[in-house]
C-alpha cells in the first residue's frame, strides 16, 4: 500500500532542543539548574551581555551537539564557527543571537519513522548549536498587557536546531517524528525532556505542493498535530472558497486551537548575520571519532535486537525500545522470567496501568514486575490478579506477596472448584432446566454462584469450562 | 552606493531614529566608507583562504564547570525598571 498524500500535504519542523543536561550554559558557567529558581538568579555578565564580557565554549556542549549529530545519521562538519544574527528584542539583551550560520555543526541526515505506509524516511537538513534566549511574560493578557517581565534565566542555555525536510505527509507522521527524535535524544542522555521548555516545535506546513505557512509557539508535541490538522484544514478551505496561500507567519493559539496570522514586517527577517568575532573557529572534525565511540544502542538497532535476541513481535520491541529506561527494565525483567511472558506484563499490562496513572516505569521496581510474572505462569494467581497486584503497588504500595496474601488472591485449588461447581449446579435446578432450555443467560447465572462459592478467586474462565463440562455430562 | 532609503531601513532595524536631513549626510558618510572597501576589492585574492578570525587559532574551550552568577539585586542594578526580580519592558507583541 503506498499513501497517496491526497491533499498534497508537505510538513517540515525545526525543532529546538535545551540541552539541559549540560551543567553550565553554553558560553559562561552559569548554572542551567534554573527551573525552579528565582527570575535572574542564574545570569552573569556573558549571559547578560555586559559590556567587556566574553563568551568562551562549553566543550560539552560541542561534544553533544556532534553525538546528536551523528545519531541523526548526519554528517559532521570539518570546521564551524559561530555567527551573529542581529534584531531588537528583549528576549536577547545584547541585540543578538549567537548561532550557526554557514557552517551548522551537522549536515545533512535522516530519521525513520513509521509513517502512513510503512517505512517513512524523514530527511533532516541540518543541526545546528545556538544560544536560547530569555522568558518574556506579558503582564495581563496580551491585548491589555500593561508591560514585559523579563528573566534571562534561560538565556544562554544551549539549544540544538533540528530542522527537517518537509517529508512528512500528515500530522501523525509529525507526531511520529517528534516521538522518534525524543526517543534518540533520550537515549543519548544528552537532555531530560520533561523539563519545562527542554523542546520546542516550529513547523511549515503547504497543501497541494503549494506555499508554506510557518505555524510558531507549539509548545507540545500533542499541540504540534493539533496545530497541523487545524492549519491544514485552514488551508484547504481557504483554497476552496477561490483564496491563494502565501508565505506567512502564524502563531498557535493553544488554549483555542487555531493559527493566527502574525503580520510581521519583512524587514524583521533582515538578520545581518556575521561571524563573532569574540569567539575562534571550530575544528571538530578530529573529535568526532571518539565521540563516535561513545554512542549508545540507538532504538531502531535495539530494537532489531529484540527481536532477534528474545524472539519478540515488531510490536512489542517497538514498543519496548521507544523509552531506553523501559528496554532496560525489560532487560532485566527478561533475565529473571521467560522473555515473551517479560514483553506481554512490561509491555502490554504494566505500562497501561503506568500511562493511566501518568507514571513512568520508574514508579516500578523489577523486582515486583518479576514476582507477578512469576505468580501468574507458577499458576499461583490468575491473570486478573496479576492486574490487581500490579494496581495496588502502583496506588497503595506494598510488595506483591503481602498483597496476595492480604487479599487473598491466591488461586484456589482445583477440587475447591470442582466442589462449588457441584453445589452451585445442585442448589439451583431451575437456572440449570432454563440453560438447558436454550437459555444461555441462566449459565452466567450458575458462574457466578461458583466465583460466590470461591469468593472471587476462581478464573473465571476456568470456571464457566467446569460447569459447562459438568452440563454436558 | 547607499541609498537615503537604506540608512533609513538600516536605523529602523538597529532603531535608531533617523531624520529626514540626518539620512542625507549618512548616506554620503557611509558611501566614502565603502569606497574604501571598494579599494580593499580591487587586491587579487585568487586561492586565498577566508579568514573568519584575525587570531590564527581554534578550539578556546571551557570546562563544564559552573562557575556562578551574579545575585539578583547586581543583576538588576542598571534598571530602574524592575519588578518581582524581572525586568521591566514596555507591552511587546
Ligand atoms: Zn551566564
Amino acid at each position: 500500500m503506498v499513501y497517496e498524500n491526497p491533499d498534497g500535504v508537505r510538513i517540515g519542523l525545526e525543532v529546538h532542543v535545551q540541552l539541559n543536561k549540560l551543567n553550565t550554559k553554553l558560553f559562561c558557567g552559569c548554572s542551567t539548574k534554573y527551573h525552579d529558581s528565582e527570575p535572574n538568579t542564574h545570569v552573569c555578565p556573558v549571559c547578560l551581555g555586559l559590556p567587556g564580557s566574553l563568551p568562551v565554549i562549553n566543550e560539552k556542549a560541542v561534544e553533544y551537539a556532534i553525538k546528536i549529530g551523528l545519531a541523526l545519521n548526519c554528517s559532521i562538519v570539518e570546521q564551524t564557527q559561530f555567527h551573529r544574527k542581529n534584531y531588537y528584542y528583549p528576549d536577547l539583551p545584547k541585540g543578538f543571537q549567537t548561532t550557526q550560520y554557514d557552517f551548522p555543526i551537522a549536515g545533512e541526515g535522516k530519521i525513520i519513522i513509521e509513517g502512513e505506509d510503512g517505512e517513512h524516511v524523514v530527511g533532516i537538513t541540518r543541526a545546528h548549536m545556538e544560544e536560547d534566549p530569555g522568558r518574556l511574560q506579558h503582564m495581563g493578557s496580551i491585548d491589555k498587557s500593561k508591560g514585559t517581565l523579563i528573566n534571562y534565566n534561560r538565556s544562554g542555555m544551549t539549544l540544538i536546531e533540528i530542522v527537517s525536510e518537509p517529508d512528512m505527509r500528515s500530522p501523525k507522521e509529525a507526531r511520529r517524528y517528534l516521538d522518534k527524535l525524543r526517543s534518540i535524544l533520550d537515549y543519548l542522555d544528552v537532555f531530560d525532556g520533561d523539563l519545562e521548555g527542554a523542546m520546542r516545535v516550529d513547523a511549515n506546513v503547504s497543501v497541494h505542493w503549494g506555499d508554506r505557512v510557518e505555524v510558531k509557539n507549539i509548545s507540545s508535541f500533542k499541540g504540534a498535530e493539533r496545530a497541523l490538522l487545524y492549519e491544514i484544514m485552514r488551508q484547504k478551505n481557504h483554497i476552496r472558497r477561490g483564496g491563494e496561500i502565501t508565505m506567512e507567519t502564524r502563531h498557535f493559539d493553544e488554549a483555542r486551537g487555531v493559527t493566527i496570522s502574525m503580520r510581521t514586517k519583512e524587514e524583521e527577517h533582515d538578520y545581518r548575520y556575521f561571524p563573532e568575532p569574540d569567539l575562534v573557529p571550530l575544528r571538530v572534525a578530529d573529535r568526532v571519532p571518539k565521540v563516535r565511540e561513545t554512542l549508545p544502542e540507538l532504538p531502531d538497532a535495539k530494537r532489531e535486537r529484540f527481536m532477534e535476541q528474545y524472539g519478540l513481535g515488531e510490536t512489542h520491541a517497538r514498543a519496548l525500545t521507544t523509552e531506553i529506561k523501559v528496554a532496560n527494565f525489560f532487560e532485566e525483567v527478561a533475565e529473571k522470567v521467560d522473555p515473551k511472558d517479560a514483553a506481554v506484563w512490561v509491555s502490554d499490562i504494566l505500562k497501561g496501568e503506568l500511562n493511566y496513572r501518568e507514571l513512568s516505569i520508574d514508579a516500578f521496581t523489577v523486582e515486583d514486575i518479576v514476582a507477578v510474572v512469576e505468580l501468574v505462569t507458577g499458576n499461583k494467581v490468575t491473570e486478573q490478579s496479576g492486574v490487581e497486584i500490579i494496581r495496588t503497588v502502583l496506588d497503595d504500595g506494598g510488595k506483591p506477596q503481602d498483597i496476595v496474601e492480604k487479599k487473598g488472591l491466591l488461586k484456589v485449588e482445583d477440587d475447591i472448584v470442582a466442589t462449588a461447581v457441584e453445589e452451585a449446579i445442585a442448589e439451583n435446578p431451575e437456572a440449570v432446566a432454563d440453560y438447558l432450555g436454550g437459555k444461555e443467560k441462566s449459565l452466567n447465572f450458575i458462574v457466578g454462584k461458583v466465583m460466590q462459592k470461591t469468593k472471587g478467586r476462581a478464573d473465571a474462565r476456568e470456571a464457566r469450562e467446569k460447569v459447562l463440562a459438568k452440563l454436558k455430562e | 552606493m547607499i541609498t537615503k532609503e537604506e540608512v533609513e531601513h538600516v536605523g529602523w532595524l538597529a532603531r535608531i531614529e533617523i531624520d529626514a536631513k540626518e539620512s542625507d549626510a549618512y548616506a554620503e558618510k557611509l558611501n566614502s566608507v565603502l569606497g574604501y572597501f571598494g579599494q580593499l576589492d580591487e587586491v587579487d585574492t585568487e586561492g586565498v583562504e577566508p579568514t573568519y578570525h584575525v587570531a590564527d587559532i581554534v578550539n578556546v574551550f571551557r570546562k563544564d564547570e559552573v562557575t556562578g552568577s551574579m545575585p539578583q539585586e547586581e543583576v538588576l542594578a542598571n534598571t530602574e525598571h524592575k519588578q518581582e526580580g524581572n525586568f521591566k519592558a514596555p507591552k511587546i507583541m
